[in-house]
């Protein structure tokens, strides 16, 4: 017993061992508490609807910072692999709705098909923007975003007894007696059963925080860091850039794709134009007010600016004013010579207390 | 003869651009950074002449003149309260607060106009010129565009290259230390940076709202990424590559929508924008800068 409270504490006391605490910390105790004042119905039911695209946000944001925060390459098109869950798990929840009763069940194979899809995506997008650097690697991602976009807001899928049935454009099929419309072009999905819940959401952002952990503070995580910190430096001892590049990409597309599914069938209607680019902006100042490469930051923020729209809505009109006054805000005292200052006079307390603690040390002995 | 329609459409709408971009490149070039701000510039811009043109009823010039007075003004305040204290910062810290200052610009525009579309009144007066026996018809505003453009372009040019605060801004995209060192004032010629890219942006949104003549507190948004898009796409940091970008993109615009579709015009631009990147990742005009070890 000794030795396993041992090993914690050399654990919590390493810095990966931390963050991997204090993050599921945060998730767990937010879960348990929110759970109880649900029971005791303290809850207003404006926040209650947004539990759900918290998690979402939340998986969001934490796969985001793979690539911004230890992959170290921007990307402004996150929205679009959300999109793609989005859709891929929607048409998935509705194809199994009659061989699969169960609905957790065919909530977790929407999101693995939702994850598969954008997964793909992700390839399909990382193969050419992974070989770009810099600034016009950023404007790729936000490009192939609006493709995304574009190309699910003219998609066309339907269902009948023969199976699904796909168009491009206009909808060039006939559906037999008995099929639905699952996708319909610019007007989206409508009528959907909403699977998701709060719990499911937050076993997702457990999933989630434990594969995305682990991958960090494995092999291939200090790898995919070594490409950030100094691409020639990582390419000459060995470690293959492209491959980790594009690892840490799709896991990064797989994981917002299974956060799109999560966040669509919360809804009864979604369309393309949810996932614009300033949905994956939004994201990206998740992960930046976060901190960059910090996981339980990114979660922190994630929920906290997702609920701040709403607490300021007494404030009516103006409340979208003042959130982009604190973004601003917030990036100039974070960047500040007065933070450095508050930062550097903590740093002296703490000497003066480490020297006083080895001074008794040495008294004592 | 609609092919030469479309094409004449697509360089109208590619002036727009380009104006847009030309502001977009000489930040990115002085500054390094995304000027996320810069589409909402526009915005502000449509929104001063609307309100000088129409509820002060002044002549459409002048509504012009206080649009680029506003909007010049608005890019130094903004330049020097939210970018000059971020200098040393991470780009991506600059970039956040550039897109933390769109929002204010947006809501600002939702909390004074309301978010009802106003209709714009074109500035530019005169019933459309009949070509060919009818068969070409181009609107006033689609050559004042154009010409408008090309006259920035050229006057733009000459100032870089041939003025002294053209040269100090050179020197200053060259190598800011460098040139503090020359005695060039960097944070003035940064102000005068974003002065001339903020009141470029007002011309464009004037323009702009006279050929689309839709205003909403969002408009500016979407031509302000096809702008940095085509800033990218000529090579970002270089003002011939802003023009050449901003007008072939308006043309693939157009073009992909007439005989394409509509509804896939904007992901055909963008597809095409990624294709010209992967053959030449520096743009089509950009200096290729070699990797030192």
């Amino acid at each position: 017993m000794k030795k396993v409270m041992q090993k914690f504490r050399r654990y919590a006391a390493s810095k990966p061992g931390r963050d991997t605490l204090i993050s599921f910390g945060i998730v767990i105790v937010a879960f348990i508490v929110m759970q109880v004042l649900l029971s005791l119905g303290m809850v207003s039911s404006l926040l209650e609807s947004l539990l759900v695209p918290i998690c979402a946000y939340i998986v969001m944001a934490v796969s985001l910072n793979l690539t911004v925060g230890i992959l170290g390459e921007l990307s402004l098109g996150h929205a679009g692999f959300m999109s793609v869950g989005a859709f891929a798990g929607v048409v998935a929840s509705t194809y199994l709705a009659d061989t699969v009763a169960f609905e957790p069940l065919r909530l977790a194979i929407a999101i693995v098909v939702g994850g598969i899809c954008a997964a793909i995506a992700g390839v399909i997008v990382g193969v050419p923007v992974l070989r770009l650097k810099g600034d016009y690697l950023a404007i790729v991602t936000l490009a192939f975003g609006e493709i995304i976009k574009n190309i699910v807001n003219v998609l066309y899928i339907g269902m009948d007894s023969n199976g699904l049935h796909f168009s491009l454009l206009q909808q060039s099929f006939e559906l037999a007696e008995g099929g639905e419309m699952i996708i319909n072009g610019p007007m989206g999905v409508s009528g959907v059963s909403r699977l998701a819940s709060f719990t499911s959401g937050f076993v997702l952002v457990l999933i989630t925080l434990f594969l995305i952990l682990n991958l960090i503070n494995s092999r291939a995580g200090r790898a995919i860091m070594s490409v950030r910190d100094n691409k020639i430096a990582a390419d000459s001892i060995g470690i293959s850039t492209t491959r980790y590049k594009l690892m840490a990409f799709v896991i990064s597309a797989a994981f917002a794709g299974m956060a799109g599914t999560l966040y669509g069938l919360n809804y009864t209607t979604i369309t393309a134009t949810k996932f614009d680019f300033n949905t994956s902006i939004l994201i990206l100042v998740f992960v930046v007010l976060g901190g960059l490469g910090n996981i339980w930051g990114s979660i922190i923020a994630a929920a906290l600016l997702t609920v701040l729209p709403e607490m300021l809505r007494e404030v009516g009109d103006y409340r979208m004013l003042i959130y982009a006054i604190l973004l601003i805000v917030m990036m100039l005292f974070n960047n500040s010579s007065l933070k450095q200052r508050i930062l550097e006079k903590r740093g002296m307390k703490q000497m003066e207390k480490l020297e006083k603690a080895e001074q008794s040390g040495k008294e004592g002995a | 003869m609609s092919f030469l329609n479309h094409l004449i459409n697509g360089v109208s709408l590619g002036s727009i651009y380009a104006i847009i971009a030309l502001g977009y490149t000489m930040v990115y070039g002085i500054a390094k950074m995304l000027n996320f701000a810069h589409g909402d510039v526009i915005m502000v811009g449509a929104y001063m002449c609307f309100c000088a043109t129409v509820y002060l009823g002044w002549p459409p010039l002048a509504g012009v003149a206080l649009a680029v007075v506003v909007c010049t003004t608005l890019g130094v305040v903004i330049e020097r309260l939210a970018y000059k204290p971020l200098r040393m910062a991470p780009s991506l810290a600059v970039l956040i607060t550039a897109i933390g200052v769109s929002y204010f610009l947006q809501n600002m525009a939702l909390l004074i106009w309301g978010s009802s579309q106003k209709s714009f009144t074109s500035v530019v007066g005169g019933s459309p010129i009949q070509l060919f026996g009818g068969q070409l018809t181009i609107a006033p505003v689609t050559i004042v565009t154009i010409v408008t453009c090309v006259v920035i372009m050229v006057v733009l040019t000459l100032f870089t290259n041939r003025s002294k605060a053209g040269t100090a801004m050179r020197a200053v995209s060259e190598d800011k230390g460098a040139a503090q060192l020359m005695g060039i004032n960097v944070n003035t010629t940064i102000s005068l940076t974003f002065a001339i890219g903020s009141g470029l942006a007002a011309i464009a949104g004037v323009l702009l709202c006279s050929a689309y003549p839709t205003l909403m507190p969002t408009t500016g948004s979407m031509p302000g990424i096809k702008a940095f898009t085509a800033a990218v796409f000529g090579g970002i940091g270089s003002i011939p590559g802003a023009f050449i970008g901003g007008i072939l993109l308006g043309v693939i615009e157009i073009f992909a929508g007439a005989y394409i579709s509509t509804q896939l015009s904007n992901a055909i631009v963008f597809a095409v924008l990624i294709i010209v990147l992967l053959v030449k990742p520096d743009g089509l005009l950009g200096k290729h800068i070699s990797e030192k070890v």
